[in-house]
């Protein structure tokens, strides 16, 4: 089956440094990460990782706003490098994005009517006056908005809340099939951040919406999606169903992560421990291996030597880590195909 | 809660801006007992960071401290000259900003930084004796005595974090402030300052207010904790009893905004928005979106009770008819 939108083997490099290249810095920004997404049903596919971890870059690589050094991106089975101008405006439509800062993503100069009327005005010119504010109307009420309350002014006499909805507004205009949400969450306070993720959700639930949701935040990535997908620096670490991975981490990483989580709960507390990490040297002085081995509790010598595959795990999980070598090692497309299980 | 190191009686704080007066804090009060933590929890605009500004007297214009006790050892912050704060703050109360690790001068090395906060206080000292204070200072923050000798931008976010907590805490204060200290970190490196954080407190005795939004770090951190609306403290007391039993409305709804990682769909959204501060509604700010309001509500006017030890109320509905 062909995926909606697919990541296929992508690794991004950024090389910063002096043009005339005697000292160039690469830094690997996201190294062979493999994501699919599809509709039938909807699916809801978090990312999560710290920061440096790629899951912005592979958020925009996703939506086509940087290209990958290696590998592609593929809408419907066509790679976003190879489209024509009509197959670019087809995923453009279907694919929506929702970024981070609700005070960035506007002009000020305009009212915020400005732009929920240019993705109309760009892809439907046709499409009569009245018909575009009923369809402007209906989305924002999906949202939560009123429109009598929203329309008409300026971006600075909302609130961040009601910015963010905006946004979120603007992506369903167009009956997406995905919207990327890049941590559409994490500038808004606690009371609203549970209405911007009930809003995403109701358009996921009744518009059947896909969502991929890139977050650092474990327990709201918990909440919303059914697949998720950890980044450490670059690599894929784990993949798999939600409620495994967060219950029951089996990555290294991972375990750190979900152990580390401030629980809104005082009988649960962190416990006084160390309060410094130890950080182990690769016994060659080079580590060509797993990327969280200096960080890593259980490593091994082996760990230094080579990355660890994808190994599979209960037919619906998989991770990268050599404590699991006992179960088979998946290849891309088995790494594909877990993104579609529920 | 005997012997209180600070307290804070009715503070006001507003801002005159040409659209009017903002009334960012408007009467708040609390005891900040010896060697504990409490924590002050609040959405944007609740003026929770004001507060604490008032306290280190860094109030800017068109900010004004309109009235109110800030009582540190018996003595008024809020009536010391600047030149008599100057010596207050960093020696008695100090404060770790938010997003502390910008505050850094990045062309001077962490070691320069950190004997300005000691010479400013104390001349005395020879720069033999300083260097040992400052290598004795990064290690309690769990950093190498190397970082004396960098510059901020070789130190990743949390080790700027840390030296920021270690200059907050060279002149050993009895009241370190810390604001947000932790919001632009990961959640591993969060674990790992909050913990310094927290041994460093026990250490030389010190008490903590932790500012922040963040309830899941108050649940782990703090002893008491108090619920900022619109400039009031709304509900106060032991960080066990507020997320068991809540009190206060919005107390309640905020609590049921937490993603929990047990179960899920459980958390909500509080409907309607933060009043503005321009013209706030009459009498409970909070009753607009509160699902408990009456018409009394619109009339009533702040006050507190106790209704457990040291958990203190701020409603109607909650307090009833007060004797």
């Amino acid at each position: 089956m062909t995926a909606l939108l697919e990541a296929r083997n992508v690794s991004k490099t950024f090389t910063s440094g002096s043009i005339i290249g005697t000292s160039k810095h690469v830094t690997v920004a996201l190294d062979d990460a493999s994501l699919a997404i599809n509709t039938e049903p909807a699916t809801v596919i978090s990312i999560a990782g710290e920061s440096g971890s790629g899951k912005t870059t592979l958020s925009r690589l996703m939506l086509g706003l940087i290209k990958p050094t290696q590998g592609a991106i593929y809408h419907r089975g066509k790679s976003l490098a190879q489209m024509n101008r009509a197959e670019r405006m087809a995923y453009r439509r279907e694919v929506q994005a929702i970024f981070q800062d609700p005070f960035e993503a506007y002009n000020p100069f305009y009212i915020v009517d400005h732009a929920l009327t240019m993705p109309i005005e760009c892809f439907e010119p046709k499409m009569p006056k009245a018909t575009a504010r009923a369809l402007i109307e209906e989305v924002l009420v999906t949202v939560g908005l009123r429109p009598e309350e929203t329309l008409g002014r300026y971006p600075h006499q909302l609130s961040g809340g009601q910015r963010q909805r905006v946004m979120v507004a603007r992506a369903l205009l167009l009956k997406p099939s995905i919207i990327v949400a890049d941590e559409p969450v994490s500038m808004v306070d606690a009371s609203l951040r549970a209405t911007i993720l009930e809003s995403l959700l109701k358009a996921h639930e009744e518009w059947g919406v896909s969502l991929i949701y890139i977050t650092h935040d474990l327990t709201t990535a918990y909440q919303v999606s059914q697949t998720i997908l950890m980044l450490y620096q670059g690599s894929m670490v784990e993949v798999g169903n939600v409620d495994k991975v967060i219950k029951n981490p089996r990555h290294p990483y991972t375990q750190l992560l979900i152990s580390s989580i401030p629980l809104p709960d005082p009988k649960k507390r962190w416990g006084k421990g160390g309060g410094r990490e130890v950080i182990a040297k690769p016994p060659g002085g080079k580590n060509l291996g797993c990327k969280f081995a200096p960080r890593c509790p259980h490593v091994m010598t082996r760990c230094w030597e080579s990355q660890p595959p994808m190994y599979g795990l209960d037919d619906d999980c998989a991770v990268a880590c050599f404590l699991f070598d006992k179960s088979p090692v998946l290849d891309k497309t088995e790494i594909i195909n877990l993104y579609a299980r529920r | 809660m005997n012997d209180p190191v600070l307290q804070v009686r009715d503070l006001r704080v507003y801002y005159h801006t040409p659209a009017g007066v903002v009334k960012a804090v408007d009467g708040i009060s609390f005891d900040l007992p010896r060697g504990e933590n409490l924590g002050l929890v609040g959405e944007s605009g609740s003026g929770k960071s004001t507060t604490v500004q008032a306290l280190m007297r860094l109030v800017m214009n068109p900010g004004r401290i309109e009235g109110g006790q800030a009582l540190l050892d018996g003595i008024d912050l809020l009536k010391l000259s600047d030149e008599e704060m100057r010596h207050m703050a960093g020696a008695r109360i100090s404060l770790i900003p938010q997003g502390a690790m910008n505050s850094l001068n990045p062309v001077m090395r962490i070691k320069t930084q950190m004997i300005d906060t000691i010479k400013a206080h104390d001349t005395g000292p020879s720069r033999a004796a300083m260097m040992e204070r400052i290598v004795d200072l990064l290690q309690l923050v769990g950093l190498s005595p190397d970082v004396a000798n960098m510059y901020p931008h070789q130190l990743s976010g949390g080790m700027k974090q840390r030296v920021c907590i270690a200059m907050a805490i060279t002149l050993q204060p009895q009241v370190i402030i810390a604001d947000e200290p932790t919001s632009a970190l990961d959640v591993v490196v969060q674990k790992q300052v909050m913990e310094t954080l927290g041994q460093i407190q026990e250490s030389i005795n010190a008490s903590v207010i932790l500012v922040g939004h963040d309830m899941g770090l108050m649940a782990q951190f703090v002893d008491r904790v108090g619920i900022m609306y619109a400039g009031r403290l709304v509900e106060l007391g032991p960080v066990e009893d507020i997320f068991e039993k809540p009190q206060h409305p919005y107390t309640r709804l905020l609590i049921g905004t937490l993603p929990s990682l047990e179960t899920k769909g459980v958390f909500k959204g509080i409907p309607g928005m933060t009043p503005s501060l321009l013209a706030p509604p009459p009498g409970c700010t909070f009753h607009p979106r509160c699902p408990h309001a009456t018409p009394a509500c619109t009339r009533w006017d702040y006050d507190y009770r106790e209704v457990r030890p040291g958990h203190w109320v701020a409603c109607l509905a909650v307090n009833g008819d007060r004797p």
